[in-house]
Parts: C-alpha cells; sequence; structure tokens
C-alpha cells in the first residue's frame, strides 16, 4: 500500500491544546508517536490468546439451542430426554432464568431465553452444559420444543406504516416512553428546519428550485465479520457469584444487564476482558454471557461457550438495512435548497440500539451540507428479522450512501462536477447542522476535497507494465476479461459521523493510574476498563502515560471490572474518552509527585506548579533544571490516583423538530475511489481508494492508518459484496463461503492524508477516527460504478446483474 | 466413527468394499466441513492420504494420467502444459492453503454443480477412472455427474484417476465470482479446442444441477471455427455461440446470483473463450 504518513498535513492548530508546554510529544514512545502494540507480536505469531483458547480442566461446555422459526408461539419444552443423555449437567431454559427475564441496551426487551414467543430465526430457547461439545449438541437435538408457526414480519415498511400488519411484541412490551412509540415502530424522529419548521410542504419549496432530484436506495444487512466469534468463560464463584472472562466492547453494560438476570448484585458479577478477535459493534450486545453464567452457577463448574461462524451470524446484531426516499432541490448554481428524507431502519426482532441508530441517522441525515429547509423523518422498525444494532458507521452510514447518491445525481442534473457542486455546499467552523447545532471545531471540508481531488491519479490501464495481468483486471484470475469492455470510473464521497455517545448520555470514562519505583526506575501501571478489541486503544494509553508523566516504563493492566466504567469501545470514542480519563489521572498523579517534591524542600512552599515538569525519568524545572531523578522524589512509596472523564453534555432531540446540539464532535472522511469495471459482466476492480482524514490530532500514525484502511475496506465491502441476505426472516447465506468480505485482491492501494486541525474541546485536540472511513467509502465506490457504466445503482451493495443490466 | 487407515491401494479397494458408506478422505477441504457444521456423520472414514498413487501423475497414451489426490497447488505447478484449462481452473480455487490441500479427486467426489474442476473435464472429455475389488473402469466425466451431489461413482468404488487427453489446441477457462478472489463460482465456463480432429468442447459450470456441455454450440464452433488462420469471429457467429451455450444451461435463482445473470455471463464468458482461443491459435498453440 502506498499509504504515506509523511505526508500528512499539520493544521494551524495543530500543536494539540491540552499537551502541557516543555512535555516533548514525539519522545519515543509517547503521544505522536508509533511504537509497537503490546499484542502485536503474539498476534502477528499465532500465540495471542483470544476469548475462545481459554481452557481449565474442569470446564464444562456450553451450547445453545435456536428457534427455527423466525415468528412462532412456543407451545412447551420438553427437556427430560435432553438431561438424560450421558455427559449432560444442564439443560435450562426460561424457567431457569434466576432474575429479569429481559435484557438489552436501551431497552430490556430481549428475552434471556424465549418464553412465549420467537420473534427471529436463531433466537436462543435452551442453553445446554456438557463435559464435550458433541455431547452437548447430541442433546440440544434432543430437546422438544411445540411451536405454533406465524407469519413472518419481514417488510419494515410494512411494519411502520400497515396499521393491520400484526405487532412483533405485544402492547406495553416493551414501553419506550421517551420516543414516540406505537406500534412496530421503536423510534420516529423527525427533523424540521427552515420552511419546514413552519409548516411548509415540499410542494411549495420544489417550486422554487431550479433543479430537483429524487432517489430511493436501499443498503442491505451488513454484518460486522469480525474473525473471534463470541466466546467466553464463566467460573463459579465461592461467594455465589461468578467472574466471567468475555471478549466484549464495554464490561461494565454487559454486568449491569446480566447481574439482574442472574438475581445477583452488580458486584458478584466480577468481569475481566478476554482477547477479543475484532468487534466493529456486533460485541455491544450481549451473546452468550448470561447463558454462560447460569449454566455455572446451575452446575457449580466452569462453563465455556464458543460460537462458530455459522452460529455467529445469529448471535450478534447486524448493521440495520434501510430504505430511503431522498429529494434535493438546488437553485441555478448549484446551492441546495431543501431536502427531504425518509428512512427506514430495519431493526428486526429486538431493539438493541435501534432508537440510537435512528438519532443518528436523523441528525446527520443530510449529511455535511448546508441547507436551508430540512424535513427528515427516520424510523427504527421492529420485524422479524435478525436483529439489527450497532455496527461502525451506526445509522450514518445508511444516510451517508443516500445523500452522497443524491449529490452525484444532482451535479450531473446540473451539469456540474461532483466535487464543485460538494464544495459549494459544504459546511464549515461556524455552520450549523439541520439540528440546529454549530460546529465548534474546525470542520475544514472544502480543503479536504480539493485535497483528495488533487492526489495523482493511479495509472491508466494503458500505463500499466503489464495491462493483461489477471490481476490488475477484474475477475483477477479467474479469467474472465483481459481487458474487454472494461471502463473506468471515478468517484468521491464524503460522509458526516458523530463521535462519541450523543443525546444527553452520561458518557464517561474511569482511569487508574499508579506511579513507582521499580528497581530503581520509575513505573506506571495504567489501568483502565476499556476494551481493546484490536484497535490499537492498549498502545495510546500506554503513550499518553509515557506523554504525561515522562516515563519509559508503562504497563497497560487488563481490564476488567476492578475499576469503574470506561465506557463501550464504540463511536470512535476511545481515545477521546478514555484517552481523557487516563490523561486526567496522570495529571493527578503528577500533581501529588509536584507536592512530594515541595514537601522534600527540593524547590520552595510557593514554587509555582507550571515550571515543574516530569520529563525523562527525572523531576525538571524549567528555571533550575534537573532537581531530582523521580524514582529518588518516589522512595518507596506509590502514587495512585484515579479520575473520572466527562467529555461536555449533550441534550436530547426535541422529539417533534429534531432540535438539539446532541452531539460531542464531528469526524469527517473524504475519499476518492477509482475503479475498473467490466461493464458487460458486471465485476468490479477497485484501483484506488484513495483518502483524506482530519483527526485532530494523529496520536499513534501508524495505527491510525491501519484504522483508515481498515473503515475504508469495510465500506469497500458494502459498496460491492457484503449482505446478509435475508428472505421471510431466513438468513441465507451464514458462512464466509457465501458472505464475502474483501480480499487482499479486492482490496486497492490507498493513499491517505491524515489532517491535524485540533479541535479545542478534546484531548490532544484529537477527534475519533475510527467510523467515518467507512462512510465515505461505500458511496465513493458506488459513484466510481456509476461513472464508469451509466446506471443509476440505487441499492448497496451493488451486485454483478445490476452492473450488466440483467433483469432490469 | 471409524476411521480407516489402509496402507495400500488394495487394502483401501476392500476396506470400501467392506464398508460401502466409507467417507474416503484426502485433503480434507469438503469432508470436514461437512463433519464440523454436523451435516454429515458417517459411520467410517477411509483415509486415503498416505497412499502413494493416488498423489501421483504421469502421461499414459494421449493422456495425462492425474491420480485424484494431486493437489491443486501441484495442478498449478506442473501441469499447465498437460491440462491447461484445468490449470487455470485449480488456480481458480478458494485460497492458497486450500489449494495446497484440496484435489480433482475430491472435487468429482463432492460432484458439487459449483465445483471449478468440472468444466474443464467435461469440455475436454476426460475419463473418470472408478476402482473397486470388482475391477476399474473408465467413465467419460461428460457421464459422470447425475445431478449435485450424485455421480455413476458405485459405492464400493474409489474415484483413482483422471485421464486428460493431451491438449490438441487452445484451451480457456473463465470462472464468475463476486469477488477478486477466493470465491464460489456463479458460474463458469471452459472451451477446448482440438485442432487435428476440429472438434470443440464445451463445459459449463454453476449453471445447472450437474456440469453441463451445449453439443449445439460445440457443433456450430467446430463448423464456424478458422481451422486455418483462427480468424476472430464475427460479433454476430460470436454472439449466437454464446447464445447456443447460455441456452444449453439450466441456471436458479440462489444466494449466489440469479439465473438471468448466469445465461448472461456465460453467453459473454463463451464469446470471449472464442476470441482469446483464436488468438492462442494465430499464436500457434495450433
Amino acid at each position: 500500500m502506498s499509504q504515506t504518513p509523511a505526508a500528512r498535513a499539520r493544521g494551524d492548530a495543530g500543536s494539540a491544546a491540552g499537551t502541557r508546554a516543555g512535555l516533548s510529544s514525539t519522545a519515543r514512545g509517547g503521544v505522536g508517536t508509533s511504537p509497537p502494540r503490546p499484542d502485536g507480536a503474539l498476534k502477528a505469531a499465532g500465540e495471542f490468546a483470544f476469548s475462545s483458547d481459554m481452557w481449565m480442566e474442569d470446564m464444562l461446555w456450553g451450547m445453545t439451542l435456536r428457534s427455527p422459526h423466525p415468528h412462532a408461539l412456543i407451545r412447551a419444552i420438553d427437556t427430560a430426554e435432553a438431561l438424560a443423555v450421558p455427559g449432560v449437567h444442564a439443560v435450562l431454559t426460561h424457567e431457569d432464568v434466576p432474575g429479569e427475564k429481559r435484557y438489552g441496551l436501551e431497552t430490556r426487551d430481549q428475552p434471556v431465553l424465549a418464553f412465549g414467543k420467537v420473534r427471529y430465526k436463531g433466537e436462543p430457547v435452551a442453553v445446554v452444559a456438557a463435559d464435550h461439545p458433541e455431547t452437548a449438541r447430541r442433546a440440544l437435538a434432543r430437546v422438544r420444543v411445540d411451536y405454533e408457526v406465524l407469519e413472518p414480519i419481514a417488510d419494515a415498511r410494512r411494519a411502520a406504516f400497515d396499521p393491520d400488519c400484526p405487532l412483533v411484541h405485544e402492547e406495553g412490551v416493551p414501553a419506550h416512553p421517551e420516543y414516540n412509540q406505537r406500534g412496530n415502530i421503536v423510534r420516529h424522529q423527525p427533523v424540521r428546519t427552515g420552511a419546514f419548521a413552519e409548516g411548509a410542504d415540499a410542494a411549495d419549496l420544489r417550486a422554487r428550485a431550479a433543479a430537483v432530484v429524487r432517489g430511493e436506495y436501499r443498503v442491505g444487512m451488513q454484518d460486522q465479520a469480525f474473525l473471534g466469534p463470541e466466546s467466553g468463560l464463566a467460573v463459579p464463584a465461592p461467594d455465589g457469584g461468578v467472574d466471567l472472562y468475555i471478549a466484549t466492547q464495554w464490561l461494565h453494560v454487559d454486568q449491569s444487564q446480566i447481574a439482574p438476570c442472574l438475581g445477583l448484585e452488580q458486584e458478584r458479577v466480577r468481569m475481566t476482558l478476554a482477547g477479543v478477535g475484532g468487534a466493529f459493534g456486533a460485541r455491544e450486545d450481549l451473546s452468550m454471557q448470561i447463558h454462560a453464567c447460569m449454566l455455572a452457577l446451575r452446575t457449580g463448574r466452569p462453563v465455556k461457550f464458543v460460537y462458530n461462524r455459522e452460529e455467529s451470524f445469529f448471535g450478534h446484531v447486524h448493521r440495520h438495512p434501510a430504505a430511503m426516499r431522498f429529494e434535493h432541490g438546488a437553485d441555478a448554481d448549484g446551492r441546495l435548497l431543501y431536502a427531504t428524507l425518509e428512512i427506514v431502519l430495519d431493526g428486526g426482532a429486538y431493539a438493541s440500539t435501534t432508537a440510537a441508530v435512528v438519532g443518528v441517522a436523523s441528525s446527520l441525515g443530510v449529511g455535511p451540507y448546508e441547507i436551508p429547509h430540512v424535513s427528515v423523518d427516520a424510523y427504527g422498525v421492529y420485524t422479524t428479522n435478525p436483529p439489527c444494532g450497532a455496527m461502525r458507521g451506526f445509522g450514518a452510514v445508511q444516510a451517508c450512501f443516500g445523500y452522497e447518491s443524491q449529490m452525484d445525481r444532482l451535479a450531473a442534473k446540473l451539469g456540474m462536477h461532483p466535487v464543485e457542486l460538494r464544495r459549494r455546499n459544504a459546511l464549515a467552523q461556524g455552520s450549523r447542522v439541520a439540528t440546529g447545532q454549530r460546529i465548534d471545531m474546525p470542520l475544514p471540508m472544502a480543503e479536504m476535497l480539493e485535497r483528495v481531488r488533487a492526489m495523482p491519479m493511479p495509472a491508466r490501464r494503458g500505463e500499466l507494465a503489464d495491462p493483461a495481468d489477471p490481476r490488475t483486471l477484474p475477475g483477477g484470475l479467474a479469467n474472465t476479461s483481459r481487458g474487454e469492455r472494461v471502463v473506468r470510473g471515478v468517484g468521491y464521497g464524503v460522509g458526516l459521523k458523530n463521535l462519541c455517545f450523543s443525546e444527553s448520555f452520561d458518557d464517561y470514562s474511569t482511569a487508574r493510574v499508579r506511579l513507582e519505583a521499580i528497581g530503581g526506575e520509575p513505573a506506571a501501571l495504567v489501568h483502565t476498563a476499556a476494551a481493546e478489541v484490536g484497535q490499537g486503544l492498549v498502545t495510546l494509553q500506554g503513550q499518553i502515560a509515557h506523554t504525561e508523566l515522562g516515563v519509559e516504563r508503562v504497563t497497560v493492566h487488563p481490564a476488567d471490572t476492578s475499576v469503574g466504567s470506561a465506557g463501550s469501545s464504540s463511536a470512535s470514542r476511545q481515545s477521546y474518552v478514555t484517552g481523557g480519563a487516563v490523561k486526567a489521572a496522570c495529571e493527578a498523579v503528577r500533581e501529588r509527585v509536584f507536592a512530594l517534591v515541595r514537601e522534600r524542600g527540593l524547590v520552595a512552599p510557593d514554587h509555582p506548579a507550571g515550571d515543574l515538569a516530569l520529563e525523562g525519568g527525572k523531576v525538571v524545572s524549567a528555571a533550575r533544571g534537573v532537581l531530582a531523578p523521580l524514582a529518588e522524589v518516589l522512595g518507596t512509596g506509590a502514587v495512585e490516583e484515579t479520575r473520572v472523564f466527562r467529555h461536555r453534555p449533550t441534550r436530547a432531540l426535541d422529539p417533534t423538530t429534531g432540535q438539539g446540539d446532541s452531539h460531542v464532535q464531528f469526524g469527517m472522511c473524504v475519499h476518492r475511489a477509482v475503479v475498473d469495471v467490466d461493464v458487460e459482466l458486471g465485476l468490479v476492480k477497485v484501483v484506488a481508494l484513495d483518502a483524506v482524514q482530519d483527526v485532530g490530532r494523529a496520536m499513534h500514525p501508524r495505527q491510525l492508518l491501519g484504522q483508515i484502511q481498515g473503515g475504508s475496506a469495510q465500506g469497500l465491502g458494502l459498496a460491492l459484496m457484503e449482505e446478509v441476505q435475508v428472505a421471510d426472516g431466513v438468513i441465507r447465506n451464514p458462512s464466509f463461503t457465501d458472505y464475502l468480505i474483501p480480499t487482499i485482491l479486492d482490496t486497492p492501494p490507498m493513499r491517505i492524508e491524515v489532517l491535524e486541525h485540533a479541535d479545542p474541546h478534546a484531548p490532544y485536540g484529537l477527534r475519533g477516527a475510527g467510523e467515518p472511513p467507512t462512510l465515505s467509502s461505500t458511496p465513493a465506490i458506488v459513484a466510481a460504478v456509476r461513472d464508469a457504466t451509466g446506471r443509476p445503482l440505487t441499492r448497496a451493495p451493488v451486485r454483478p446483474e445490476d452492473i450488466a443490466g440483467v433483469g432490469d | 466413527m471409524e476411521f480407516l487407515s489402509p496402507s495400500t491401494w488394495e487394502e483401501a479397494l476392500a476396506a470400501k468394499s467392506g464398508r460401502p458408506e466409507a467417507v474416503p478422505i484426502t485433503g480434507g477441504t469438503d469432508v470436514m466441513v461437512e463433519l464440523n457444521f454436523d451435516r454429515r456423520r458417517p459411520g467410517a472414514l477411509l483415509d486415503l492420504s498416505r497412499l502413494p498413487e493416488p498423489a501421483q501423475w504421469r502421461a499414459e497414451g494421449g493422456h495425462l494420467r492425474l491420480g485424484a489426490a494431486v493437489t491443486y497447488t501441484a495442478i498449478v505447478e506442473h501441469l499447465a502444459g498437460h491440462a491447461p484449462a484445468l490449470a487455470q481452473a485449480a488456480r481458480s480455487v478458494a485460497s492458497p492453503q486450500i489449494r495446497n490441500r484440496g484435489s480433482v479427486g475430491g472435487n468429482l467426489g463432492s460432484a458439487s454443480p459449483a465445483g471449478d474442476c468440472h468444466p474443464p473435464l467435461v469440455a475436454a472429455g476426460a475419463e473418470v477412472e472408478l476402482a473397486s475389488v470388482r475391477g476399474v473402469r473408465r467413465v467419460p466425466a461428460r457421464e459422470f455427474y447425475l445431478g449435485p451431489g450424485s455421480s455413476v461413482r458405485e459405492a464400493d468404488e474409489l474415484i483413482s484417476a483422471v485421464l486428460v487427453p493431451a491438449p490438441a489446441g487452445p484451451q480457456q477457462f473463465s470462472k464468475i465470482g463476486t469477488r477478486n478472489a477466493m470465491v464460489i463460482a456463479v458460474a463458469s465456463f471452459c472451451l477446448v479446442l482440438d485442432a487435428g480432429a476440429r472438434t470443440v468442447g464445451t463445459g459449463i459450470g454453476s449453471a445447472g444441477p450437474r456440469p453441463l456441455r451445449s453439443p449445439e454450440a460445440e457443433a456450430f464452433l467446430a463448423a464456424e471455427f478458422d481451422w486455418e488462420g483462427g480468424a476472430e469471429p464475427s460479433e454476430a457467429a460470436a454472439r449466437h455461440f454464446g447464445a447456443l451455450v447460455a441456452a444449453a444451461a439450466e441456471p436458479i435463482d440462489d444466494v449466489r446470483g440469479t439465473a438471468a445473470y448466469r445465461r448472461h455471463a456465460l453467453a459473454v464468458m463463451a464469446r470471449r473463450a472464442w476470441v482469446w482461443c483464436a488468438a492462442d491459435y494465430r499464436k500457434g498453440a495450433r
């Protein structure tokens, strides 16, 4: 790949607000450098212990019986025959759930084990613990469930708008009074601005527009496709509680859902993060956590669960499929006048994070454009399809495919270059988004567009060393083209993503930092409950301690619930929030060290704090130079401080106008995709996928590039191949044989420019970086395919038959 | 489950005769997946991976005799000159790891309509050698397949080898997948020309309950192909050839693609294959 860290440009405010003067932020291993990640060598060598690798001598294997029907009443469950299988230690159903029967991230609507009714194919109905997985599997086959099959509620639009459609959940369950809950609608969030807030309708504005474009767009259900399937180990404890070792994104939110269902106090459910093999949102919801704990408590033995790949497709939520109707009007110069959006998100059987996804889709539905008159209606809907929830991009991905497709359509109608149209309507610092929130941080969108447009183009086919090399052609080594009917296309995409948790959520993280002398050297221990899910937070926590405390030896304690909550490894928030907590705890430790310095008489009691610093393992005075080695100041004592860090508060959206400062921070990535399309066979080779992203501060430049490359590739997957195909509530492709994710041959070189315009509100000026590239890469690629084919292509992923125009 | 581990080919035949339900296993790239997903629980596995004969190849009469357990990797690396279309197909199979273990014998044993090796074997007029304690017989690949997962192999027979005629003209194999590597065929097509006999073979994969050919397309191309100079076909002739190939397919709509797209893709692949074969022909591949 031709990513170029050297090419990153620093913005004017790039010296990173919040970094203490006098501390070198580029010290080896500190913030702004790229130290190796502590788990890197183990992972590269295949020696890292993932959650599925855990083992105890006397452990049992847990396994789950799942509903074969998307929608059915449960008349009876008979476990007697299963219990009689030798080697089976327990078979549990909803009757055995010790406490609350339901759990959920936002709405407690999901049964631990189904009772009364199953609402999706794959819903857990019973769990078994046996001394061998094969025994457990045989026992499951002997559980008799008497189902009365009901008609699936498979169409989200019908579920939302047809008053005769049956309800997925009975009246009153789950109650969620803060949203306009009615029928199968989990949440309806309108946004009205300009004339729409005054009651105007689209016809009034249409009459004033020189150009109007309408489109219906669909985004398919995407899977997070993490490589480490759901797994964990529950160990019963002598105090009647349980220790759970688990791959998750947020230990404490798991704990707060597990404990009530087990009928235990929270502190008796102790959790430790096990090795996480990727997450991307799919580990926000519980999977086997409560099941493993129930079986461990019942049998008195450790119980391990590991889903296989097929089960994993039923074990976690997916990205909401979206059906969208967009209309945009602009004047003859391409200045946007109005937009009306209807976005229907299929949430499947249980709410999960659907309400929050609707909040993002509605508030950012029109994207990063100045539009005076906006009307948005976003709906999250219950159906009997697989439950959908968090996935990288979280509601903004779907909307982005819609608005970027519309921008291209409008540019074509006006005869404008797509970049020029976007530039004319670009948001900037000081602009307001559709919710009325003012953007009070740098947002150099116009500059980013110009930069990506100015990047060098990849070689034309004719300029390649060997244009007949099949690896350079759509279809690759499958030998479908030697260049016949291969047409190049170029497309652009921009996305706007909220970073950190929004809509008045109390979003905080806790960090404990301990500084002591070990073997005559100062050493720091950083302890948080933040989940390292592969993104590199563990490296970053060490870097922050290194920079703030001026010590080389930094150890990051395993994440567990013996320290306060760190919040979720979601919403691109951990560098900001847990990074902020580690920084705050380090600062508190540092102040106590300075107090020791004064106590020991190294400086006068009234010596100004601003003169002191910790650098290179020494206490340093700006005026007087080195005062003492840090280890000497610490002596045999330890300095430990715990701090909670909160970002600035946000507000709920008004339920009827969608107005309110609902977001903390905005992130943006801009993509240019270059594709070669076999327009006759409908096959695509992405030739280049170049990006410009503003991250405020590149905390770890190498890991940052990994995030941008990975997010871009995940967006590429959604553009061209990734779709959980669901028909009548049944997943048709629950395997990596038929759910395709990009291989290295599908993933092009990426030229990436990183901008660092500091956000004055954020620690180090940083901006969450993981999600924005996932938004913009999909529409950029689809736009490039449209450019090559001239076809409208209103659906992601684009299928070969769509590109070839077969079945039009 | 019993694990039968014969040390000679004769023992293997005897074991298969004694336990006809035993499932032969060499690379395990199909069998182990089926076992792991609990789709199949045979009473016995018959391990052929330690026997020397199935892993060997040699020229035999005008044929390449390819042991059933010769891996795709070996075919790609060593046999591209002896069986060009088969080598192209082998190169398109799955990932390097799978190609290091999977084999043509396994492809035939599984008899999946999507198997990549079938169209080249059908198009080239290869024969499948079936052995049992009762003796050895050779079945044309064109008659081997009956339907998804089903073939003319008797329960007590093992697939010992395939016999691929030495190339006597240009060959092309093409395969459609939704990504550019490691993908199961949405549709595949193979074209084999015999310049000496002036005959044509076709093979159609992933577009019917079993691998197919198009005798009409073969007859048309045999008559239309410029056997003297290898001239590029006219647009109309190429389109007609493509249409004949597409018409021979019996595709369905499934999770990998639609029937309409499969027919369309076959027509395109067939047209292009003719053009490429003609170019190769002019370049001297007879």
